[in-house]
């Protein structure tokens, strides 16, 4: 039985393979798609080439009466029952809404909106008869930039007479958690240094690898929908409050689901029309998208342009921090779409100690895709903005950019520490990641390397690019979610089951799409409950059989599912320990439990958990006045989110011919507590790596002047594969989290979180003395080399002339080489 | 992605394929290694009623000795021609190009022939076949007949072969010992040429005797760089920048996301003269 000795002696901190892959990479899955029922429909979607546009009528008739057509509906037919798309999170009380009805009866708002359905026997006669449907539209005129928006001209909506949604506001003065930052900036500006910057976040497309898919079976007493979707709870719950379906009568299920990044955190109106359709027709139907309708009606991420204003005494002590972003909404304020730059209002202050702070956002409506969470959420364009203006403040001071950071960082004898935002951060070291980092890196060497090339004039430039980043995960406390106007709460449940044959089932309420939570779970328990891994079965993702849950998205499952289920497990063994007593016939106060045994202290007398768990099952013999069960529940709402951070280095190549770029070196150093499982960590480190690095390289969406989304495919979405990567160095500190038992924090968006402004450092840093402060991202080679071409592209060029210089009445502090990713620009 | 309805045909023999065109006239599509074809069907971008699949043609796949040249079947898949050693020795210029082109997959499965004849300008084996002085050999209801690759590109995905006809093989002169080199600009590695360059020089002596350079998506079809081959011409390795600043005369290349027209034109110049040294290196 050397299996039994080879037994890790924990599971935690182990790097088990995953449970779910054997069966994923077999072809075993159960994708939506892959669902059949009898009698099963298919719908093909007819989607507005326009942006904006009156629909002044539909005629259905050659449609309906194509071959294998069963019906073909508008948003006319399912009125009465189609629900409304709806936003969870209003960020202010007078926050402007338009109504997002999953068909419009009226009026589209951007490309790609549906605005009818064809239901057939197969999806190809469902595709060929969706091209006979024929629409009149009218069409309207349509906003798609941004800062067009927001002088309200051009109306997205014209019903609301404005753009704006909502205006949100943090200020550390008036919230009484630092100064007021205009006397910061006003003191700064007469005897110390100001950075003004206006950077870009474009648009970006999640890219999911399995596109969405839906099935509903309206035949039973519940209806069962299967969804491709991160969130089965939440959107039972967006169905019943709008539909008018009682929420007992819906059933939920995400069955293997192929990834989500945020892009599957949603409840869309593909869902809430193939729910209308089966309900209408009494049939079983299915709608799978292709990949072109997920590029344009999947919701998107990103799109800020964000203008920052940094205080700062001469010596590089930062004093203020003043962030006013302009978030693009699209065309609908989507689930958590409003909120999504509102997350970033306590992440811009970063590691830094600022004594004063205000965040403003203020939100609009354009006639595009709608916009709402992607891999990291608010906290990416956060540190991306502190991030870069940190390089740009060490460039003024004449500094290297580590040594700007470690002046203002909190050290790490100040834990826990309360931001001049009100966060209190739960741990950290910020001083270790780095020395490890640069360790790694070879930070010394690298940088002799840069002053060769920069002294022989080499066409090939290096720069080094640093990222010591910081996010807040876990969501969330459900008191915060309710002061900000959230709608739901972020509080996570779980059970276990004592099987009477001795393994364990697992229910939790995230719902893994991707992450491994069937491992990490398994490995949990078996710590706690000493039993086999293998014995550990976690179910999850089906309203019916995990009916309580909030689901899988920032970076929550672990710290707060996780505190979930190690509640229910300690409550698992506080129920056996009296029948432990009872059956050793000892007193309660002399049990110890060790590695899934009761022993009697001081004694060789033990009953094993699983032992208890038969005899429970039976009954026969058990104190009066117990429940006969050993099974547990739990509920967990955190008390505070996890703060990981980590020192990301990155050297970039930057060939000034061209503009090309290549990556050389990338090291990180996370410290994200205690790791339950490194090799699911390594992965998520890798993947958030890569996402991050795409948005400073590679990916943009991009909208020609109709408001057609030109990189509609991944011809033209330049998504990168492992080709256009490196290997990456990683390493991890650790700093438990003092915000849940396991001293986890989050690792999902971390790599995302922290990669993309260290790559853009790295490359602004390969060509600063050419005097360029910045490249508009995505940083193509185009850019890069106007870039250069602007600044003179001589080693003689003054040093970012401009670093001192103010923003204009409502002008741009953006260099003009690097273009724009607005609208029709490209 | 459904495509529309279509017939498919998969005829076994050249005068069979041919004869299935010349009934079905305007409403076939030819199917090569259905690269570029099932994604435009699938996207519904065209909907032909009939796709004839020339997959079953043995003869129309393979490279051969043709004496003074290397004749390449038109269906010969990107991933033979890269290994085969008459192409690496005589034609080294196309070997340099097809290894860029997208991934293995679409190498295992997309044809030269099929690229030649779709003449998308951004794809990679116009401008070598240009370059190389290629024949193409085109076979119609009329018997068959040969193109020279400089009058083979007519403008964007058009082509010399008319409709019932078939490019069936690409004859290369032997370039052997010539050097040669494919610069391929791109943003991500399976992407289209942003803008490439074609280059294979015979050297004398250290310097160049003769220089043939193609340009990929400089315009609407492959274009050849004349004025720098002629200007090459006698230089040296460390003296190739002004012999190549030329490269982007008579150019037309297109606007888009990955760059504009004055970018490209740039840009060509750069890998022009990195293509040149680099086939002077081997």
């Amino acid at each position: 039985m050397t299996a039994v000795d080879d037994r890790p002696t924990t599971e935690i901190g182990t790097a088990r393979r995953r449970k779910e892959d054997a069966r994923l990479v077999t072809g075993r899955t159960r994708w939506t798609d892959n669902i059949q029922l009898p009698g099963m429909l298919h719908l093909a979607m007819v989607r507005s080439p326009f942006a904006h546009a009156r629909i002044n009528g539909i005629d259905t008739s050659e449609a309906k009466a194509a071959p294998n057509v069963i019906a073909v509906m508008t948003g006319q037919d399912i009125a009465d029952i189609q629900g409304v798309n709806i936003t969870a999170w209003p960020i202010t009380t007078d926050q402007v809404n338009p109504t997002h009805l999953p068909m419009p009866l009226e009026r589209v708002a951007h490309t790609g909106e549906v605005v009818a359905v064809v239901v057939a026997r197969s999806a190809a006669a469902a595709r060929d008869a969706a091209e006979l449907v024929d629409v009149d539209y009218e069409e309207l005129p349509a906003v798609l930039d941004l800062k067009a928006a927001a002088t309200d001209e051009v109306l997205a909506h014209p019903d609301l007479g404005t753009n704006k949604s909502a205006h949100w506001q943090l200020d550390s003065a008036a919230q009484g958690s630092g100064g007021d930052v205009e006397e910061a900036i006003a003191k700064a500006r007469e005897g110390g240094i100001v950075i003004e910057r206006e950077y870009r976040q474009q648009r970006l497309i999640p890219a999911f690898m399995e596109p969405r898919s839906t099935v509903v079976d309206p035949t039973g007493e519940q209806v069962v929908m299967w969804t491709a979707t991160q969130a089965p709870h939440v959107l039972r719950f967006c169905i019943a409050a709008t539909t008018g379906l009682p929420e007992s009568k819906i059933r939920v299920i995400a069955p293997d689901v192929g990834g989500g990044f945020g892009g599957k955190l949603q409840s869309t109106p593909e869902e809430f029309i193939t729910l209308a359709v089966a309900r209408k027709l009494g049939k079983p139907c299915k709608y799978t998208e292709t990949r072109s309708e997920t590029m344009v009606s999947a919701h998107h991420g990103r799109d800020q342009w964000q203008k920052l204003t940094l205080s700062a005494e001469k010596d590089g002590t930062v004093t203020g921090l003043k962030v006013e972003l302009l978030a693009d909404l699209g065309a609908y304020a989507a689930l958590v779409g409003g909120g999504v730059p509102v997350l970033g209002a306590w992440m811009f202050n970063a590691i830094y100690k600022f004594p004063a702070y205000q965040f403003n956002t203020t939100n609009y409506y354009t006639n595009k895709t709608w916009v709402d969470a992607y891999r990291g959420a608010g906290r990416p364009e956060a540190t991306y903005a502190i991030e870069r203006l940190m390089d740009e403040l060490a460039a003024e001071v004449g500094v290297d950019p580590l040594e700007i950071r470690e002046k203002n960082w909190i050290r790490h004898d100040e834990f826990p520490f309360t931001t001049v935002a009100g966060m209190t951060y739960d741990s950290g070291n910020y001083e270790a990641a780095t020395a490890r980092a640069k360790e790694l890196f070879g930070y010394d060497e690298l940088r002799a390397e840069q002053k060769r090339r920069r002294e022989s004039g080499d066409p090939v430039q290096l720069g080094i690019g640093v990222s010591t980043f910081t996010e807040m995960c876990g969501l969330a406390p459900s008191r915060v979610l309710g002061s900000l106007n959230y709608g739901a709460g972020g509080w996570e449940s779980a059970s276990i089951r004592m099987l009477a044959t001795g393994t364990v089932e697992v229910v939790t309420g995230a719902s893994a799409h991707g992450q491994g939570h069937e491992t990490a779970w398994s490995q949990i328990v078996a710590d706690r409950l000493g039993v086999p891994f293998e014995n550990v079965e976690v179910l999850h993702g089906d309203t019916q059989i995990a009916p309580k849950g909030m689901d899988t998205y920032g970076s929550r499952s672990l710290v707060v599912g996780g505190e979930a289920l190690v509640r229910a497990a300690d409550k698992v063994i506080e129920k056996a320990k009296p029948l432990a007593a009872h059956m050793l016939e000892a007193s309660v106060d002399d049990l110890e439990f060790a590695a899934g045994r009761f022993t009697v202290k001081g004694t060789d007398k033990g009953v094993g958990l699983t032992d208890i768990a038969l005899s429970i099952w039976t009954g026969h013999d058990y104190p009066e006045g117990l429940e006969p069960s050993l099974d547990a529940d739990a509920t967990f709402d955190p008390v505070n989110f996890s703060f990981p951070h980590g020192t990301h280095l990155c050297a970039m190549e930057v060939d000034t011919e061209t503009g090309a770029t290549r990556m050389r070196k990338y090291v990180c150093v996370d410290d994200i507590g205690v790791i339950i499982n490194p090799l699911i960590v390594e992965g998520q480190v890798h993947g958030g790596l890569v996402q991050g690095i795409a948005q400073a390289l590679w990916e943009g969406a991009e909208y020609d002047e109709q408001g057609t989304l030109v990189s509609g495919s991944f011809v033209d979405y330049t998504l990168p594969t492992t080709a256009d990567t490196i290997s990456f160095v990683t390493d991890h500190t650790t700093s438990p989290s003092t915000s849940n038992s396991l001293g986890t924090k989050g690792v999902g968006e971390a790599g995302t979180i922290a990669s993309t402004p260290a790559v853009v450092n790295a490359i602004v840093d390969a060509v600063r003395h050419l005097g360029i402060d910045d490249v508009q991202m995505p940083c193509t080679p185009e850019r890069v080399w106007k870039a250069i071409q602007s600044a003179g592209g001589t080693q003689d060029a003054a040093p970012a002339a401009d670093a001192q210089s103010h923003f204009g009445d409502g002008a741009p502090n953006q260099d003009p080489a690097a273009g724009t990713t607005d609208g029709a620009a490209q | 992605m459904i495509p529309a309805a279509f017939d498919y045909v998969a005829p076994t023999s050249l005068d069979e394929a041919l004869s299935v065109l010349a009934e079905a006239g305007d409403d076939a599509k030819v199917l090569a290694g259905g690269q570029s074809l099932l994604p435009i069907l699938r996207m519904r971008l065209n909907a032909p009623e009939k796709v004839v699949d020339l997959g079953r043609i043995e003869a129309l796949r393979g490279v051969r000795d043709g004496g003074d040249h290397v004749a390449i079947g038109a269906m010969t898949p990107y991933a033979d021609v890269l290994g085969d050693a008459l192409v690496r020795e005589h034609a080294g210029l196309l070997a340099r190009a097809v290894e860029t082109v997208a991934d293995p997959q679409i190498r295992h499965r997309g044809t030269v022939g099929g690229a030649l004849v779709h003449a998308d300008p951004a794809g990679d084996v116009g401008a070598p076949v240009l370059a190389l002085d290629a024949t193409m050999v085109v076979v119609g209801p009329g018997g068959e007949r040969t193109v020279p690759a400089g009058e083979f590109f007519r403008d964007l995905f058009e082509t010399a072969v008319g409709d019932g006809e078939l490019l069936t093989e690409i004859r290369i002169p032997k370039h052997t010992g010539w050097g040669s080199a494919y610069e391929k600009f791109v943003r991500v590695s399976h992407q289209w040429s942003i803008v490439a360059v074609a280059a294979t020089v015979r050297v004398e002596g250290g310097s160049i005797a003769e220089a043939k350079v193609g340009l990929t998506n400089m315009g609407s079809t492959p274009l050849r760089a004349t004025a720098v081959e002629q200007a090459l011409v006698g230089s040296s390795a460390s003296a190739l920048a002004d012999a190549c600043a030329a490269a982007a005369d008579g150019t037309n290349p297109p606007s888009d996301l990955n760059g504009d027209a004055d970018y490209r034109r740039h840009l060509v110049t750069v890998l022009t003269r990195r293509a040149v040294q680099k086939a002077m290196e081997g």
